[in-house]
């Protein structure tokens, strides 16, 4: 337990992916099994128990301590387990292991817990007892997505993620033979579950230069929509809606998934659909990243699968066939299921490069994002080859706007103010933020910029400073964002997605940036 | 004689009419005695000042040496217009003292900030019998529980070995945590070159002058062409050092914080610190708890901190307690 919550105490403080992915390496390193995969499994939240209630522990401490000490604790903490773990007496300094632990807290009954906690509370220090509370309320959030995690286990065992993905929704904690594969002592664990992920095709971005070299006869065209890359697969029963990543997403999807009546694995794109028109992505955001949906956001958002490719038919494994023979076979597959939840998506003609960058300067729906580019005779492999597969993207929006806070980054950036904070005219000659954006820029530039706002700071708030912004004197960013959402949390009234620093104008008069009245007619 | 009229609270400070003098006065006065060296407790400007020798130093190093119209080293019992007046080690920093005024019987001891932990860069607390106690309440929550500071420095170690490439940034104040945590690294067997923030290096000079060996230590200066000399090095600097462009010199830095306050994760979140280490030089609940009980005196007032905690605890146990409204000291001094 002391290993677990020493990773925990580092994790949750560590900003950079990397930092994190060496502390997870060094943690399968030095833990033995089956210790470290439960941890895994914690982090990962595959691992949780619900037997010890916030209240129960309220009681425990009521017994312990007097009630105003531990208010007043408790306000100061801001953490019932935090609050807890610091003022439980005793330091214990016990080391109990972690499967000893994950073993307690799945046999125990509703009426042992409050015992079975104290005696564990008593024989820990305070920060194992932090991670034990954690654990065992649930409420373990450390800001390490499974994506990292299962990059973390690609780094230690030196394979590519693409592997890990494929194996992971056959595995469970404590993946003995997970560990035992990456450390070369036992061959790789055979995909036995039904259902199972499959590493997903990526594409590369287009440099239209190399146009020049493709022979548009060579390619199919397709839209590429603005929803999320997801494969659905259907095997024996098992229906499963996997992200891009490999993570099980079926249970928010259940109109979806009621009409997976398929044998195979599509690759698609999730996107909400009424009545044959597409919903823009905030209407897509209504689904994501939730545990449960409601029948009422089901109906208003209903959600859809626009499919790309079809990997697997039945028993046939499609992927080593040509994308032209898989085309044919997905066209006849999606044929036989509800048109209301899935089609296929539509192959554009074009002769030219030509005549296809003009389909992708003006295409039919605003919620395309470009174009896609197969090549006719590609394979469908995991990863990002370079070569059969393009994304040829929408140009970006661009807007002049201007620099009114500056944060401090982290990590590599602790001493550079690196997150800006921008903003545009209103009709009242104020100015108002809208965005927010830490990359873009060079390193000589984010040293030129941090200067500028150190010379020319207003105001400090912890580590904000506002920063000179008046019509004849302040910061031009041209800021490129790939779509406007409208939003009721920003003042602006306006979010951006994916914004990013496209260039410094230095030579540009703050008065002369853009106005929000700019913004609203991107809106439509 | 009421312990009121030996010592009470003015906007200057502490103030004892008896004898015409202050405590830790926080703007200038006539007649100042001074608990110990940290900028909040020791102002410049007083016409006479009475400290421990040490403090005097440090004062002196500070602020120039003529931070005083006069001062004078406090040895032994000292009468201070008809007040008895001693001083007393208090385990908080190098020089620091409790202060003890005793006036027809009524015996007061202002403690100043002190500590119970073991630290050989600053004297061991002596507990002094007395009527009226002054607590600190830095850390006066149930909450503050400051673990072995070995361990904690431990856990530099460890990251240092695990992040080889990273310059490793730990914040310290100039007087006291510096020295402290320099002794905490020789202690755990790290012999290396630590590096130096400017700021630290006056105090550092005087604590191995005083004869607390801290080891090899050399200015954090760039020599031009060698951006990575500091990767795998750790360097003190006062923690506003780090949000500067003084700190922009180092390879990738992983920022630590020595201070009481790292135990709270939201503290810890708030400064952006990614190794926290929980060092404090200030007494514990457990620590200021133990003491109260084992002076057992007749009334506690409770200064600068949480002071409602203590009080309430004070309120448990029977004790007479109340806080002492003082202003002036910093709730983030550390």
């Amino acid at each position: 337990m002391k290993a677990f919550s020493s990773l925990l105490d580092r994790l949750v403080l560590t900003p950079a992916r990397n930092g994190k992915i060496r502390l997870l390496k060094d943690y399968f390193r030095d833990v033995p099994d089956p210790d470290r995969g439960y941890g895994l499994a914690a982090i990962t939240r595959d691992l949780e128990f619900r037997m010890v209630k916030p209240a129960m522990l309220r009681g425990l401490m009521a017994e312990r301590i007097d009630e105003e000490l531990f208010r007043l604790s408790y306000d100061y903490v801001g953490d019932m387990a935090e609050t807890i773990s610091l003022l439980w007496e005793g330091d214990g300094g016990e080391d109990i292991r972690l499967c000893d632990i994950v073993d307690i807290l799945q046999k125990v009954s509703r009426i042992d817990a409050p015992a079975v906690m104290v005696d564990l509370l008593n024989r820990f220090g305070a920060s194992e007892r932090y991670a034990l509370l954690k654990l065992a309320t649930g409420g373990l959030r450390i800001g390490v997505s499974a994506r990292l995690a299962k990059q973390a286990l690609a780094g230690f065992g030196s394979v590519e993620v693409t592997e890990i993905e494929e194996l992971w929704h056959g595995l469970e904690a404590p993946y003995e033979t997970l560990f035992a594969w990456l450390e070369g002592r036992a061959d790789k664990p055979e995909q036995a579950a039904l259902s199972p992920f499959r590493p997903v095709m990526l594409a590369s971005p287009l440099d239209e230069a190399s146009l020049e070299e493709m022979q548009p006869v060579d390619f199919a065209a397709e839209w590429k929509w603005d929803g999320i890359r997801v494969q659905t697969t259907s095997e024996g029963g098992e229906r499963r809606i996997y992200s891009r990543t490999g993570d099980d997403i079926s249970r928010a999807f259940p109109d979806v998934v009621a009409h997976m009546g398929f044998e195979g694995s599509l690759d698609g794109e999730l996107l909400v659909v009424r009545e044959g028109v597409v919903g823009s992505f905030s209407d897509l955001q209504q689904r994501l990243n939730r545990k449960t949906v409601s029948k009422k956001k089901m109906e208003e958002f209903p959600a859809f699968i626009r499919a790309y490719d079809l990997l697997q038919d039945g028993d046939e494994n499609l992927r080593p066939l040509p994308f032209a023979e898989r085309r044919g076979r997905l066209e006849t597959f999606v044929g036989s299921l509800s048109d209301a939840r899935f089609d296929v998506s539509e192959l554009i003609k074009f002769n030219d490069w030509s005549a296809l960058a003009e389909m992708r300067a003006s295409p039919p729906e605003a919620v395309i994002e470009g174009l896609m580019l197969k090549r006719w005779d590609s394979v469908y492999v995991p990863g990002r080859p370079k070569g059969p597969w393009f994304k040829w993207k929408k140009d970006p929006y661009i807007i002049d706007a201007v620099l009114m806070y500056a944060q401090r980054g982290h990590g590599k950036r602790s001493s550079f103010y690196s997150d800006y904070t921008f903003g545009v005219w209103t009709p009242e000659g104020a100015l108002v933020p809208v965005g927010k954006a830490y990359f873009g820029f060079t390193d000589q530039e984010l040293k030129e910029i941090d200067k500028f706002v150190r010379d020319n700071t207003v105001e400090r708030f912890g580590p904000v400073r506002s920063v000179r912004a008046e019509a004849d004197f302040g910061l031009v960013f041209e800021v490129a964002f790939e779509g406007l959402n409208r939003s009721s949390r920003h003042k602006s009234g306006v979010a951006m997605r994916f914004p990013r620093i496209s260039r410094l104008r230095w030579d540009k008069p703050p008065g002369e940036a853009d106005r929000i009245e700019a913004l609203e007619a991107m809106l439509g | 004689m009421k312990a009121d009229e030996l010592l009470h609270p003015r906007p200057e400070g502490l103030y004892c009419p008896v004898g015409d003098f202050f405590i830790d006065p926080v703007r200038p006065v006539e007649r100042a005695l001074i608990t110990h060296g940290h900028a909040d407790h020791a102002r410049a400007g007083h016409g006479h000042v009475m400290a421990t020798q040490q403090t005097l130093d440090i004062m002196g190093l500070r602020y120039g040496a003529d931070f005083a119209g006069a001062v004078q080293a406090a040895e032994g019992q000292v009468n201070v217009g008809g007040v008895v007046v001693s001083f007393h080690p208090a385990g908080h920093v190098l020089g620091s003292a409790q202060i003890r005024v005793e006036h027809k019987g009524m015996r007061i001891v202002a403690a100043g900030d002190y500590k119970r932990g073991v630290d050989p860069t600053a004297a061991t607390f002596e507990p002094v019998p007395c009527d009226v106690f002054i607590t600190e309440a830095t850390f006066g929550l149930p909450v503050f529980r400051h673990p072995d500071p070995l361990e904690e420095i431990g856990k530099l170690l460890t990251s240092r070995a695990q992040f080889p490439e990273r310059a490793h940034l730990v914040g310290v104040y100039a007087l006291g945590k510096a020295q402290r945590v320099l002794r905490l690294i020789r202690d755990a067997g790290y012999g290396d070159v630590i590096y130096l923030h400017g700021a630290l290096a006056k105090l550092c000079d005087y604590y191995v002058h005083e004869g607390i060996e801290l080891g090899p230590l050399a200015p954090a200066t760039v020599d031009k062409g060698l951006k990575d000399q500091f990767a795998g090095r750790i360097i003190l600097g006062p923690p506003s050092a780090f949000a500067a462009k003084w700190a922009q010199r180092f390879p990738d830095p992983l920022i630590a914080f020595a201070s009481g306050w790292m135990q709270i994760r939201a503290r810890t979140r708030q400064r952006g610190v990614e190794l926290p280490l929980v060092i404090s030089d200030h007494a514990d609940w457990r620590e200021l708890t133990d003491t109260l009980e084992e002076l057992n005196p007749d009334e506690v007032w409770v200064t600068h901190g949480r002071e409602e905690a203590l009080v309430r605890w004070c309120e448990l146990q029977g004790m007479a307690a109340r806080p002492l409204h003082l202003v002036g000291y910093e709730d983030e001094a550390e």
